[in-house]
This record gives structure tokens, sequence and C-alpha cells, in this order.
């Protein structure tokens, strides 16, 4: 299958210009396959985050480069990256992060309205379907801050999918969910996986977790420790 | 943009108690402008009119000797200038009154009262009962020689003057100008009269005229007026005349100016750190909305058009107060100064608190371009 995503001798140091800089990455070479559903697992303090920041181009590495399709991320500009991130890349972060003054609906379409295209019925529609895929078409109004813990990470999950994005990242999604919302949560993205084909890099602690994607990926003081496909 | 300004909005109304205080802050400054500067436009208005209102504002005369030829002189100067609202050529001359064993020195003022009146508002100053001294030899007085000389209106008074003689008037009324010395000594009547008592045929002694431009008196002498005439007249201005009511009155306006500069950077200072603690407090929502890659141009926006917001909500209610506080003074302070509402300076303090509030939030925005969504999503 065709490479999505890869990585080329990343470093990442931070406090270079300080009298104790701390490198956090070393040469890591990576290559994501197209649709494929990838587990990035490690202690805290392995720099799994870091990578996955660099991975989302929310950080630039040190040394090394990124390639989107062959295309390196190296030379684009803060505002090239933005645009590139809106396009290309979803995000689910640990805690949620919607924009709580905003609706369920609204936050969904959020990295559409930031795309500043028009927002046609087209858009409305697959909003809506993605707040049914995942089990919120009756709260679709709501406040985001008038949901639940899980009810709001789903809708994280819905917005991060509204833009048809290549690629979605998500950092300890289920982090603060108790098991069974893990469970339907985990259940949820392979479904997504399956039925649009985005490619998911999904970052945890939880080995069980791990073992229902298709690769994982250990990182250990800043290097690939492991990297086992089924 | 869109998209900014409506974040700008949400944010703004999820947070409502903090944003009226906000509005109120601005409204307060505002109000206070508004007050300020109309009071103060007031005041002088009144203080200008009460003084120079209802007196000649630029003044012609031929040192030691009669205008003769006026009405060309009049007709001359009027064309010279836009900014003259009236002129009137006067004669005026000095004698006494008497009345059996009373008598008073008095000033003799022969005016045209078609257009003097204009300059001098007789009308509104005669007692009830009196009429204009259009008929020659009758005359009006200074309502204070009404009791020095135990006269009322209908009698005869003598008038007397070392040069010209005698000559009998009829008092056909009184007037009241508020002024001592124009109630002691004014002796007012039509031009005829006065010609008639000083025999030098069709003369003038001052050519009396009143301006749209007060202030711009001195500009109208030395560049319309002075260029057409001879150099042998004098002019005079009221400003010429009155340096220490025009020190007064700039005075005054300086610092009216100071309060209201002062209220303006005291209101922008106080945007400026609300809307500071603002981006801190949405930094969640802005490193999110950047990670999912709003450009650092939009994320400024959004906080430029909360201040642009509070600007004009700020400036609307600062008026509404301010014009509330101008009535509550007029209505309850139990003095009589006119107060000046005018809707351009109530336009120009609206844009300024307006403005203020945008450039206060210019360091808010700029903070928030630089905002990294790596700081956020570590910090959490």
């Amino acid at each position: 299958m065709a490479s999505i995503l890869s990585l080329r001798k990343v470093c990442k140091t931070y406090g270079e210009n300080t009298k104790n800089p701390t490198k956090v990455l070393f040469d890591v070479d990576l290559e994501f396959e197209e649709s494929s559903f990838n587990a990035i697992i490690g202690q805290s303090g392995s720099g799994k985050s870091t990578l996955l920041n660099i991975v989302g181009s929310l950080d630039r590495p040190t040394t090394g480069d990124i390639l989107f399709k062959n295309e390196s991320l190296a030379k684009l500009s803060k505002n090239d990256l933005a645009a590139f991130r809106n396009r290309s890349l979803g995000f689910i972060f640990q805690f949620h992060y919607l924009l709580p003054e905003f609706t369920a609906l609204e936050n969904v379409l959020m990295p559409y309205r930031i795309s500043k295209q028009p927002i046609t019925d087209e858009v409305m529609n697959r909003a809506n379907e993605l707040l049914d895929i995942v089990g919120l078409g009756n709260f679709k109004n709501k406040l985001a801050t008038n949901l639940s813990g899980g009810q709001q990470q789903r809708v994280a999950i819905a917005r991060s999918l509204i833009n048809n994005p290549a690629i979605v990242l998500a950092d300890e999604p289920t982090g603060n969910l108790d098991s069974d919302t893990t469970e339907k949560v985990y259940e949820l993205l392979r479904e997504i996986n399956q039925k649009f084909k985005t490619t998911f890099i999904i970052i945890t602690h939880d080995r069980t977790v791990a073992e229902k994607t298709d690769r994982v990926i250990e990182i250990k003081d800043g290097r690939v420790y492991l990297d086992i496909s089924k | 943009m869109k998209l900014a300004f409506q974040i700008a909005k949400r944010f703004l109304l999820a947070s409502k108690r903090q944003t009226l205080v906000i509005i109120l802050g601005i409204a307060v400054g505002v109000s206070v402008q508004v007050f300020i500067g109309s009071l103060i436009a007031g005041l002088q208005a009144s203080l200008v009119n009460t003084t120079i209102g209802s007196r000649s504002q630029i003044t012609i005369t031929l040192e030691d000797e009669y205008i003769t030829d006026y009405q060309n002189l009049v007709t001359l100067i009027d064309n010279s200038s836009d900014n003259i609202r009236v002129i009137s050529p006067t004669l005026t001359s000095n004698g006494s009154l008497i009345n059996n064993d009373n008598s008073e020195s008095i000033l003799l003022r022969g005016f045209e009262f078609s257009t003097a009146d204009e300059i001098y508002k007789f009308e509104e100053k005669f007692i009830p009962g009196s009429e204009f001294p259009n008929a020659l030899n009758e005359v009006a007085l200074g309502l204070n020689l009404k009791e020095n000389l135990g006269i009322d209106i209908g009698d005869d008074v003598e008038f007397l003057s070392g040069i010209y003689g005698n000559q009998t008037f009829k008092v056909v009324g009184f007037f009241d100008f508020g002024v001592n010395e124009i109630n002691n000594t004014w002796v007012i009547t039509g031009l005829d009269t006065v010609q008639n008592i000083i025999n030098e045929g069709n003369v003038v002694s001052n050519i009396e005229m009143q301006l749209n431009e007060v202030f711009d008196a001195e500009d109208i002498t030395k560049l319309e007026i002075e260029t057409g005439i001879s150099s042998n007249f004098k002019v005079t201005t009221w400003i010429s005349e009155n340096q220490s009511l025009l020190t007064g009155l700039q005075g005054q306006s300086t610092s009216s100016l100071m309060i209201q500069v002062f209220v303006i950077v005291s209101v922008v200072l106080g945007i400026s750190s609300t809307l500071a603690i603002t981006v801190l407090q949405k930094s969640k929502q802005l490193g999110i909305l950047k990670a999912m890659g709003i450009q650092d141009g939009d994320a400024s926006l959004i906080f430029l058009f909360e201040g642009m917001l509070l600007g004009v909500f700020g400036a609307i209610l600062g008026i509404l107060l301010g014009v509330g506080l101008l009535y509550a003074f007029t209505t309850f302070s139990g003095t009589d100064i006119p107060i000046s509402i005018n809707a351009g300076f109530l336009a120009l303090s609206a844009g300024i608190a307006i403005a203020a509030s945008m450039i206060a939030a210019l360091s808010p925005a700029i903070k928030s371009s630089k905002l990294s969504v790596i700081e956020v999503i570590r910090n959490g």
C-alpha cells in the first residue's frame, strides 16, 4: 500500500540555546501507510506526544523532515502549515478541547468554517451524518459545556472528520473516559477507519487498546523501540 | 472574517458579566467625555453670548473726525466678507440730560434701528410700554436714568451740550441691558436726531458689525476688511479689547480637552488589560482553533472584533448615560447654564471610543497571534 506520511531522521531538542538542551527524539524514521490504523505506545516522557505533535505539524522537528504524500513539510510557512492541518489532518485530543461557547453541531463545522468555504447543504448534511455516526444526533444543538465527557469526545471525533482528512491524529483519546466508553470510542474509530479509509495514528498507554490496532509502535527514550505489524 | 466576528461575539456572550463590566467602563468614560464636553461648550457659548452677543464685535472709526459718505463704506465692507452677519452705522455724542433739578451726563447714541436692533437686541430689552424712538427728537433711556432723573414714558426732557446747545427730547421708552454702565448713561435715538444736533450733515462716527464666527474677528479684520478701506480708518475688534476673556476661554477649552484625553487613556488601559486576561482565559480555545488550522491573522481578528464590539456598545450606552447626566444636571442643579448637545460632538465621542477600544485590543490581538499551539496543548 502507498505511504501517506514518512518521517526522515526526525530529531527534536528542547531548549537548544540554553545551557541544558534536552533531546527528546533521536533520528526517528517511520512510514505510515494509507488507511492504516496505528498505535503509538510508550511511557510518559518517552517522547510519544512530541512525536505526534511533530507529525501533526503543530511543532517543527529540530532536524530531519516529514513528507506528506512525498511532499516535504519543512519548507511550508506557518500559514501554509495551518492550511495543511485544516485540509489534511484531523485532531482528537485527550481533553476534548471543544469550544465551550459553541454547540455540538457548530463545533463539528468549525474546521470547515476555518477553511473559509461557504456552508452548503452538503456540508450540513455531512455534519449531521457524522453526529449521527457518533450517536449524538439528538444533542447537536446543545452547548459543548452541557455534554458529558464521553459525548464531548465523540463530538471531537465527528469534528476531526468533517474536512475528510487523510489522517486523524489522536492523543490519548480515551485518557479520561471509563472503560465501557473507551471500548465504544475505539469501536467507533475502527468503524470510521474502515468506512472512510482514513489513516489513524493513536497515542495510548493502554496495551489492551493497542492490541486492537493493525500496528503498534513503541517509543522508548526518544527512539523507536518496537514496531510490530499484524 | 465572518468566523472571527462570530467567535468574538460568542466569547463576549459566554462571559456576560465580564463583558458588561468592560462595556460599563467604556460607557462611564464616554459619558464623562460627553458631559464635560457639552457642559464646557455650553458654558463658553453662554459666556461669549453674554459678553459680546449684544455689542459691536468689529468697530470702524475715523480719529477725531466724522465719517462722511458712510453708505458707500458700509456697502464696501459688507461685500468684503461673508462672515459679517450685520453691519450698522451709528453716531455718538456726549451731553447731559436735565429734568427739574436732576442732571445726568449721558452718551447720546443715534442708530439705524433696522440694523442696530440685530446687534443690540433693543426690542428684548425694552421695559413694557416702550417704543422705538423712530421720530425726530424721540429718545429711549437706560433704566437707571428713569429713577435718577425722575421721569417716565411720555415726559419731555432737556438735552444740554456745551458745544451744540440745547434740545428737548420726548421719552418713548426705557431699556434694561443688565449692565449698569449702559443703564446709567445710554440715551438712544434715531440717527437723524443726533445728526441734527451736531449739524455736520449726513455723517456717522462709528460703523459697527457682528460676525457669524466671532473667534475669527482678527482674521476677518486683517485679511478682508482692512484690505479694502483707507488706512486712516481705525478698526478695533472685541478680541483686542477682551484679551483676558479670550485667554480664559482658551484655558477652559484646553482643560476640557485634557480631561477628555485622560478619560480616553484610562478607558484604553482598562480595556487593554481586561482583554489581555481574556486572551489567557481563551488560550485553550485559541490553541484548538490553531490546531484545526485557523490562520494567525484570523486569530488576531477575533480580539480586534471583541474590542470593536465592546467599543460600539460602550459608546452607545455612554452617550445615553452622558445625555441623561446632562438632562439631570440641567433639571436638578438649579443653574440655567444652556447646555449645548451637538450631534457632531456625540458622533466624535463615539468614534473616538470605538477607535480607542480597537487600539486597546491591538496588543491582545498580537498576543493571540503569537500564542503557540504546543504551549497550550502541553500545559492543558
